[in-house]
């Protein structure tokens, strides 16, 4: 973990980025545990949601590990990842509200995350911008060690 | 699943919450007082989980006892782990995470009476 990170430029995962990094592991602990279940006790109950589950939980747990990683690869690990959750919640929230009946249990991503407060749509929005901000430069600074542009 | 300790540990997480909160809004780091509030709220947390444990072995069932044990670990997992992240960073973030970890606490716990009672999903 990040020791003396005080000291450091500013990484995907200190400031702000502990925040975000605490709220994608409470969702890959939560959608692991879920799925797992599901699958392992009702997996014929419907198929695609929980698959679809699964999958959620594999792509939080690689933005998790992506988010807590310095560097240039883990950064674009965390985008990709949050591209992909941001993406995979927009198409499922569709399907599910276009048809219901394909989704007769509640997935994470169905209803844009409707069952998770709706976290799962914002979640990949701020880690994207969060991203954005902590983009590694080639000097080996990132864009959050520049002076705050002035809000107008 | 005793209501009364889980009433009891879904104030404490959100006392602790709101008062990580306040910390954060201050620019203070996680202090001594944050700790104990977590470790008391920790310590109502580990009783009921004695208590589930106590009425399981007594023959009660919840609806679905996977998901409920699940849940139950989650429940005193939640702030050991949010106290170990916080205070990786002792700055005005770490608080922030740690009125997270309570936040979590309190949901989890919602969901452990709604499993308990198979009540919704």
């Amino acid at each position: 973990m990040a020791s003396a990170s005080t000291d450091r430029p500013a990484g995907t995962s200190s400031g702000p980025g502990r925040i975000l990094v605490a709220v994608y592991a409470i969702f890959a602990v939560a959608a692991c545990s879920r799925s797992a279940v599901q699958i392992a006790t009702e997996f014929d109950h419907a198929r695609l949601a929980y698959l679809l589950s699964a999958f959620a939980a594999v792509v939080y747990v690689v933005a998790t590990v992506a988010l807590t990683r310095p560097g240039v690869h883990w950064h674009r690990v965390a985008v990709a990842a949050c591209t992909t959750e941001l993406a995979g919640v927009l198409a499922v929230g569709t399907a599910s509200v276009l048809d219901s009946s394909a989704f007769p249990d509640q997935a994470v991503w169905s209803t844009y995350g409707g069952g998770y407060l709706f976290i799962p749509v914002v979640l990949p929005v701020l880690g994207l911008a969060w991203l954005r901000r902590t983009a590694p430069r080639p000097d080996g600074t990132t864009t959050a060690d520049a002076p705050p542009a002035p809000t107008a | 699943m005793i209501d009364g300790l889980a009433a009891a540990s879904i104030i404490c997480a959100l006392l602790v919450g709101a008062a990580c909160l306040l910390q954060t809004w201050r620019d203070r780091p996680v202090g001594v007082g944050l700790l104990a509030g977590t470790g008391a709220t920790e310590l109502v947390l580990l009783a009921q989980v004695v208590g589930a444990v106590v009425e399981i072995s007594r023959g009660q069932r919840a609806d679905q006892p996977a998901v409920f044990v699940l849940y139950l670990i989650g429940s005193v997992a939640a702030l050991p782990a949010g106290v170990w992240w916080s205070l990786g960073e002792r700055t005005r973030w770490g608080s922030a995470v740690l009125s997270v970890a309570c936040v979590a606490v309190a949901i989890i716990v919602v969901r452990l009476g709604q499993v308990w009672e198979g009540t919704g999903g």
